[in-house]
């Protein structure tokens, strides 16, 4: 029963695949026969490749029965689409990139498909990673897989639906300022960011490169970890991806959480979020300290700094970034008099406003007259909070918040940039830190108006390099709570 | 006034920035491979095309490549650097921002000695160098004088983007012409030297600009400069700044003011024009490259490439004008041709007579290199044959006339000297007797000549002596003849 299949964790497939009790060709397949089934609805692909994902799972087959064990072997992956595939359109989401074939393939997918994987498409994003629901992409519209009139988040809603929709067994997306982690809240997985510089950004597009990190969207904790040992490590073709061993984290998963001391940040107060919300994240501490943890006070006191300092850096990088989309080598290209206008007219229609907004913030941001007043005091306030989180890890292991102050929200219902960017607000200060931070499923809120519960995620966040104790202490509250397994998405039930 | 003497009331004041394309295996920040010239766009990747998605990864020996120049230039090399993006659109840049460095250079300081004609010494001081991307090259098609203006179309070629380029910026410490020129010969044949450039004009791995302004004699004030772009040799930085010059003055001379511009070389015009004002000067939005992480230069590196560094040409011309007793032109001709230098110091070790080494290297050789387009180096004398000649001429065992016959054998292969001297019989004859029954003999057979030699014409006694070296088969000790035939005739 495909069904079936597709409800598997990534793990069980794998298992499956490598002991020859199932095809990798039949595991795609399923993932490839749910999307003809659910994709109208949900929307979660800009490309899918049921051809190339055919081809790759006979390849994973034939590797299988040459006696080769996958990691990942038969897995469904869904890849976001600012990450290049060669030969396949990479679009970030953008009409400035729409009909862009990449010429090369990203480290972090090309080391998956080693492990076995099989990408069954390339997944919708807010265009270039900017923003918080996925509703500024500019090729297509991506649904939550648990409630179709709310958006899947962002700005790897295309992921994050793909898994939570059983299209793909796996999913990568990037973190900026949460695009991970954010929509795997909203989605009902585990949405993982690695400490920076731990998984090649190699073949990622850029939106911000000193905040842009690849990680996993997965429904265990489990898939995670076996994803990131698999992506995780130095590349020679990335200079930022740090040299230096990887310890996997697959086989360190715990079963409990005693010994651990878990901060509670205490300038995250979800009291202000609403008594549902501010309920299922009561609970959530309770249930960390049920398996053993201790928790503490923990004092972030630039935290609040964390969204002006990352909406100054991120564009700024960002205005960079993207000056190489003006139409000259490839991409849209407005034809016009002169190269100036060229440039102008295919700027001006190939990107969406967002984009442009950030374009212009970073660009005055960086101009001469302002570097010191903005770039240079944001980067100053980067340090602090990166600080803050140093002493906090003094006295703890890990903290703990939420990973979104709401569930997926209706579509068009943050009409306004700002209310928008508030959305990051728990995410941003571990980016800002470069810190691995996740998203665990923590309950469930019906929202007034809502008509479905909806998943909340919980924040774990962990010292740099700490991604065995992050992912292991997940599991063990992953596990214990079963928060995912109470509600099916919307999708399943037509 | 007359244009010497408007120029003796005014001192043109020069700065010039270099951009040197470093000689590496490979391009500054991908695998591709760093060459001259080729199909376009065949020496290309994902990187240096800037395409979506690709990041730079930093060339170590480009870097070093800096760090070596700085030294030898006596330039300071800090302990931490970084990369900076230079944001701006062009359409030969794939990125539209090009990696450069802003605040911390590879290194500061240190200063260019460069020579005079005459030789005398100079220097001038460095501001910094650092280390950058080339960007592509653009080729606008249909317009006819090569211009964007007009053309119906442009082509780049990226094959260029992405080497290594090195910048070297000086202090406003030069003051005219002829010493630009100077300072950039000491510059580039210092980079060869170092072995970090090709450093050619023609091939654009050598680019230069010149911050040209003029004051009145006396004063310490700079004038408002112009940057002179697009000059292709040294002779048109000699000739745009020459000209750049004369226009400043004119200017001035006749109430105007200089304006802050850059300007383009007119090559087949002998003028400077406008090319944009430097009033719209471009906001290049600098900022560290997050890109590429910032880089510790430790000193241990840093002391293992100065102790690399060959001798560099300002002192070698010392040594050689000092030493050695050369002339300032030609030490300068020896220095400007490493291999041939390299070649003569050899000699001059293995024989010790630099003066000789230097009239056989830049005399006979030179020109049996130029007659058969062999470079000396490459040829088939060695160095310590030729040392053997001018040991054997220096000693009296051969004559000139003989040393001259034998470079010409030993440029065909025929070896040691000595053996062919030896094997053949060439020795000088210094015995006296042996010598006298030439001497004789000449005369006896020459009546006619010495009767006119000793009415008084004596001019014919060359003839004579000519005569007695040919009998000898030029062995002969030319003094003994000549002391000989002028006794036996007076």
């Amino acid at each position: 029963m495909s069904t079936e299949i597709v409800e598997r964790s990534a793990a069980q497939i794998a298992r499956e695949v490598n002991g020859g009790s199932l095809s990798a060709r039949e595991a795609a397949g399923a993932a490839l026969a749910q999307i003809d089934r659910v994709e109208s609805r949900v929307g979660a692909f800009l490309t899918p490749l049921h051809g190339d994902a055919r081809a790759q799972a006979d390849l994973v087959d034939a590797r299988v029965r040459a006696g080769e064990r996958l990691p990942l072997a038969g897995v469904s992956l869904a890849v976001k689409d600012n990450m290049c595939l060669t030969g396949t359109r990479t679009t970030c989401g953008s009409k400035i990139l729409e009909r862009w074939i990449a010429p090369y393939t990203a480290t972090a997918v090309q080391r998956l498909v080693n492990a076995g994987a099989i990408v069954v498409g390339k997944a919708n994003m807010d265009e270039f990673a900017m923003g918080s629901s996925c509703e500024n992409s500019a090729l297509g519209v991506t649904r939550n897989p648990y409630d179709l009139d709310r958006v899947p988040g962002g700005s790897s809603g295309g992921s994050a639906a793909a898994v939570g929709a059983y299209e793909a067994a796996i999913a990568l997306g990037s973190d900026t300022g949460g695009s991970i982690r954010e929509p795997g809240a909203f989605c009902n997985l585990i949405g993982f960011k690695p400490t920076y510089g731990r998984v090649s950004r190699y073949g990622l597009i850029a939106f911000a490169s000193s905040l842009d990190q690849i990680g996993p969207l997965t429904r265990t904790v489990e898939d995670a970890a076996l994803v990131y040992d698999a992506i995780a490590g130095h590349d020679p073709m990335d200079s930022t991806s740090i040299d230096r061993p990887v310890e996997p984290t697959a086989n360190g998963l715990l079963e409990s959480l005693s010994g651990l001391k878990i901060g509670i940040v205490r300038q995250f107060d979800t009291r202000e979020l609403g008594d549902d919300i501010d309920e299922v994240y009561d609970r959530a501490y309770h249930d960390l300290e049920a398996l053993g943890a201790e928790l503490h006070d923990v004092s972030l006191p630039t935290a609040d700094y964390g969204l002006a300092t990352y909406y100054l850096i991120a564009p700024a990088e960002c205005s960079s970034n993207l000056a190489r989309f003006d139409g000259v080598r490839y991409g849209l290209r407005v034809e016009a008099q002169d190269v100036q206008a060229m440039y102008e007219q295919t700027r001006a229609a190939g990107f969406g406003p967002e984009v442009k907004r950030r374009i212009l913030i970073g660009t005055y941001a960086l101009s001469s007259g302002y570097y010191d007043a903005y770039y240079v005091r944001a980067q100053k306030a980067r340090t602090l909070v990166a600080r803050d989180f140093e002493k906090a890890f003094e006295d703890v292991d890990l903290i703990a918040c939420p990973a979104a102050s709401s569930p997926a929200f209706a579509f068009n219902a943050k009409s306004d940039p700002y209310s928008m960017y508030m959305m990051d607000y728990y995410t941003i200060p571990m980016s800002l830190a470069g810190l691995p931070a996740l998203s665990v499923p923590c309950g469930w809120v019906t929202p007034p108006g809502g008509t479905r519960p909806l998943p909340m995620g919980l924040q774990l966040c962990a010292p740099i390099f700490s991604e065995k104790l992050l992912l292991g202490a997940a599991h063990a509250y992953e596990r214990a709570t079963q928060h995912a397994l109470k509600h099916k998405p919307q999708v399943s039930e037509v | 006034m007359s244009q010497t003497l408007l120029e003796r009331k005014y001192q043109a004041v020069i700065g010039i920035e270099c951009h040197v394309e470093l000689k590496t295996a490979t391009k500054m920040f991908c695998g591709c491979a760093n060459e001259f010239g080729g199909e376009p766009n065949t020496k290309v990747c994902p990187v240096c095309l800037g395409m979506p998605g690709s990041l730079p990864v930093a060339n170590g020996v480009a870097i070093e490549h800096v760090i070596r120049s700085g030294l030898a230039f006596g330039a300071q090399i800090p302990a931490f650097s970084k990369f900076d993006r230079k944001n701006y659109f062009y359409p030969d840049m794939p990125k539209d921002y090009q990696i450069s460095q802003y605040d911390m250079p590879l290194t500061l300081g240190g200063e260019v000695k460069f020579w005079r004609e005459d030789g005398t010494m100079n220097a001038c001081r460095l501001v910094r160098i650092h280390l950058e991307e080339d960007t592509g090259k653009s080729t606008h098609a249909g317009s006819g004088d090569g211009r964007i203006a007009g053309s119906a179309y442009s082509l780049v070629d990226f094959n260029r983007a992405g080497v290594p380029l090195m910048e070297c910026v000086s202090e406003p410490e030069i003051y005219g012409a002829q010493d630009a020129v100077a300072y950039l010969e000491a510059l580039r044949r210092t980079l060869l030297a170092l072995g970090v450039s090709d450093v050619k004009m023609e091939e654009g791995s050598l680019r230069c600009d010149a911050n040209v302004s003029i004051r009145p004699v006396g004063s310490s004030e700079l004038g408002t400069k112009t940057e002179i772009k697009n000059m292709n040799s040294f002779r048109s930085v000699h000739r745009a700044i020459e000209s750049e010059i004369a226009r400043q003055i004119e200017i001035v001379e006749s109430g105007g003011r200089i304006v802050q511009e850059t300007r383009g070389w007119d090559e087949v015009n002998g003028v400077t024009h406008s090319m944009r004002s430097k009033e719209l000067a471009h906001d290049y939005r600098y900022f560290p490259d997050p890109d590429l992480v910032p880089m510790e230069i430790v000193p241990e590196t840093v002391e293992k490439i100065r102790a690399s560094l060959p001798e560099l040409p300002w002192k070698r011309f010392e040594r050689y004008t000092a030493e050695y007793g050369l002339e300032p032109k030609q030490a300068t001709q020896l220095i400007d041709n490493v291999p041939l230098a390299e070649y003569f110091e050899r000699v001059v070790t293995a024989s010790n007579h630099p003066q000789q080494a230097k009239n056989f290297v830049l005399g006979e050789l030179s020109r049996l290199a130029n007659e058969t387009q062999t470079p000396v180096a490459e040829s088939k004398v060695s160095p310590e044959h030729l040392a053997e000649l001018i040991v054997l001429v220096e000693g009296k065992s051969i004559n000139s006339k003989i040393a001259k016959e034998l470079l010409a054998r030993m440029w065909e292969g025929a070896g040691s000297p000595k053996s062919i001297v030896q094997a053949e019989g060439l020795a000088q004859t210094s015995d006296p007797a042996a010598i006298e029954k030439f001497v004789d003999d000449v005369i006896a057979a020459n009546e006619k000549v010495v009767a006119d030699y000793k009415a008084g014409k004596t001019n014919v006694g060359g003839f004579l002596v000519g005569q007695v070296m040919k009998a000898s088969r030029g062995k002969a000790d030319p003094a003994l003849v000549n002391e000989l035939l002028r006794r036996k005739l007076g």
